[in-house]
């Protein structure tokens, strides 16, 4: 891709705003490795500056000049950036960047009436947006992510965007990158609160060696009891909730802004709830009850309380009491 | 018979007594004529069942033990009206505030404790929730106990005598007053002549609130908790599914965080401008730094006990309203017994029939018991979350 003269970098995602810019540098500089890049940040950068930027390098290098937090420029500015973008010099590249807010909004009207390349940096609010994200990484990183390896990473990394590129960085320098949920989780396991959720996942799906295993493995690499039984709990809700939310019928999409949980959690709900009646859901909150108060302290033995609690809540599965 | 301070001690006759006796025998000591020996004793505990009255009853003794006129607990000479109010010199109150009342603010009071009655009577410390004492604070409080300065009386209040309300050795050192929860008769009756309440509302909030004084007062005066207590009452109806216990378990745990919120905001507000105000915000100069810094640590310590009390009041809230709860399925199997004792939910009466023509006794008694066990689990600090959802679904299936 060739640099373009004026680009528009709207949204306050951190992480893609400094992808954006970053790319248009690469790319200015592999037509001329001399090009000569200056940031300023909008708040302090006076018209007169931004022109002596704007105006060619007396060492021959193409000019990039990077303005961040354009909400920020003062009205001088703004007016010299707009008056800039009508007519701007192709040899030249302006980058500027705008948290894509009310504040200062005219500016970026402007910049975008008057023809700049615009790069979408907003911050990604939907779930199905940063799974989207996660596999996008793999594959700009030559590596192939399944969906629900993805979704495994965000619950183990969280919503972070930085902190899920640098996961999905380290993830492809560490394994040959075809990333499944087997390998995130071999590789988050020390995390506590993937442990509990691989727990609880293999006890409502009525797995018990896989959910023991998971247990043992997580006590064994030291995890807190507490945050597995506070999961185990957390898995029957979801479960309970999603299955009784279903019989008054409904889809994935339909149900989340209701019970107020991401739909494809609700999907992963969905598939288990099959084998569970209200009698065993019931049976299996009680036994995650239990087991909460007693590796709070009121147990001796909290791997044996959490090996039961397991137990007791695969086997409420299909059954009763 | 004249009023005095123990009149505010609803159906107590045997404590009053006692006390009564123990407060003349003080006087006596103090007048040097001696002639009750034995009834007064340096160390106290009041024991009962919340609402029960203990600290009102710490109080009464109290003003009693200062009370100029002879040691009655006249109510109205200085020595009554400023303990009561809480502003005698030789008087003071340690409420705790958080979970627990920690070491060093025990060891300060035991050592002011100690000191000699400006008034010239007692010394009088008064410890409302004993069994909220840290164990490094009981033991301060022991070595106070077990030898106490001449003038100096001890007065504790905690739940019961159990070792995990109180601990062995202190209870030892007591003499022991125990107080049971008043007859409903007795707090309405009390409602209607001191709070001048119509006496249909005020047997109605005495039902209602279980023979807890203070809160008969708030449901008879305050719309909000009535508002609560009505939410409350109506979750039976509402677990039709699986579901719904999920979200009437949130409801009531989000009802007992914003009633916890309302109780504490106006405090916490106040503390933090006295603190703010007595540390001089915004000072510039020689040394504004260092200060700066030390001024964020006192304000993070105010935090944190604010925070430690908050929690509680969320806890108390949430008790409350399983309290009410409990009551609910405590009328339904009194009706299904033949209606043995008066209900407490006067007003929840034909819910409270309809529910007992459907269900089993037994099915009752498991649903009493899923909420006894729902507080004994928040007692041993299971999340209230998880401990409530588990108690509803109990409450659904019966
Ligand atoms: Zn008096």
């Amino acid at each position: 891709m060739s640099a373009p003269a004026l680009l528009l970098v709207l949204g306050d995602e951190e992480l893609l705003a400094a992808r954006a810019v970053a790319e248009v540098v690469d790319a200015v500089r592999r037509d001329d490795p001399l090009a000569a890049l200056t940031e300023f940040a909008a708040s302090d950068l006076l018209p007169g500056e931004l022109a002596g930027a704007l105006s060619p390098s007396l060492f021959g290098g193409r000019p990039v000049v990077v303005v961040l937090n354009g909400q920020d420029a003062k009205k001088d500015l703004a007016a010299a950036l707009t008056a800039y973008a009508q007519n701007p010099d192709p040899d030249v590249s302006l980058v500027v960047c705008h948290a894509g807010g009310a504040k200062g909004k005219a500016l970026a009207d402007a910049l975008k009436n008057a023809g700049a390349q615009v790069a979408v940096a907003a911050k990604l609010t939907r779930h199905g947006d940063r799974a989207e994200f996660v596999r996008n990484e793999f594959r700009r990183l030559g590596g192939k992510c399944s969906g629900d390896a993805a979704e495994a990473l965000l619950e183990a990394v969280g919503n972070d965007l930085r902190e899920l590129a640098s996961a999905c960085a380290q993830l492809m320098a560490d394994t040959d990158g075809r990333i499944d949920v087997e390998v995130v989780h071999r590789y988050y396991r020390g995390k506590a609160e993937v442990s509990g959720f691989s727990v609880a996942d293999a006890a409502v799906a009525g797995d018990v060696p896989a959910a023991l295993e998971a247990l043992r493995w997580a006590l064994a690499t030291g995890v807190d009891p507490v945050p597995i039984a506070d999961a185990l709990a957390d898995g029957v809700r979801t479960v309970a909730r999603v299955a009784s939310a279903a019989r008054g019928g409904g889809n994935a999409y339909q149900m989340a802004s209701k019970l107020g949980m991401p739909a494809w959690k609700i999907e992963k709900a969905q598939r288990v709830a099959r084998g569970w009646t209200p009698e065993g859901l019931v049976t299996a909150m009680a036994a995650a009850a239990r087991c909460n108060a007693e590796v709070k302290g009121g147990s001796d033995d909290r791997g044996y309380a959490l090996e039961r609690a397991v137990m007791s809540v695969a086997a409420a599965r299909g059954g009763g009491r | 018979m004249t009023a005095t301070v123990f009149d505010e001690l609803v159906g107590q006759a045997d404590a009053i007594e006692t006390l009564r006796a123990a407060a003349l025998s003080a006087n006596a000591l103090l007048a040097g004529t001696n002639s009750h020996a034995g009834a007064m004793t340096h160390a106290w505990l009041f024991t009962g069942p919340a609402g029960s009255g203990r600290s009102t009853a710490a109080r009464a003794f109290a003003a009693a033990l200062q009370c100029v006129r002879g040691g009655i607990g006249c109510g109205e000479c200085s020595g009554c009206h400023t303990t009561l109010g809480g502003t005698h010199a030789d008087v003071r109150f340690v409420v705790p505030e958080g979970l627990s009342i920690p070491v060093a603010l025990m060891r300060e009071l035991v050592m002011r404790a100690a000191s000699a009655p400006t008034a010239g009577r007692w010394q009088v410390l008064v410890v409302e929730d004993a069994d909220r004492l840290t164990e490094a604070a009981a033991n301060a409080l022991l070595k106070a106990v077990e030898e106490p300065p001449a003038r100096t009386v001890f007065l504790l209040c905690a739940p019961s005598t159990h070792p995990d309300d109180i601990s062995i050795t202190i209870r030892s050192r007591c003499r022991s007053v125990p107080l049971r929860q008043p007859p409903a008769a007795a707090v309405a009756e009390l409602l209607t002549r001191r709070d001048g309440l119509a006496p249909e509302t005020a047997v109605w909030a005495a039902a209602a609130a279980q023979g807890h004084v203070g809160r008969a007062r708030r449901l008879a005066g305050d719309a909000q908790a009535r508002a609560r207590r009505e939410a409350v009452l109506a979750v039976p109806r509402q677990l039709t599914t699986i579901g719904a216990c999920f979200d009437a378990a949130a409801a009531l745990i989000e009802a007992a965080e914003a009633e916890a919120a309302d109780a504490v905001a106006a405090l916490d507000a106040t503390e933090r401008s006295a603190l703010e105000m007595a540390l001089g915000a915004g000072g510039t100069g020689k040394g504004a730094a260092g200060a700066a810094r030390g001024s964020a640590g006192q304000l993070k310590d105010l935090e944190k006990r604010q925070k430690s009390r908050a929690t509680r009041a969320q806890r108390d809230a949430l008790d409350r309203a399983l309290m009410d709860l409990a009551g609910f399925y405590r009328d339904v199997l009194n009706t299904q017994f033949g209606r043995t004792v008066s209900p407490i939910h006067l007003d929840a009466s034909p819910v409270a029939e309809a529910a007992a023509a459907r269900w089993k006794p037994e099915a009752t008694l498991r649903r009493l018991e899923a909420i006894l066990a729902c507080r004994e689990a928040i007692d041993a600090n299971v999340k209230p979350k998880i401990a409530v959802e588990a108690m509803m679904l109990a409450l659904w299936k019966g």
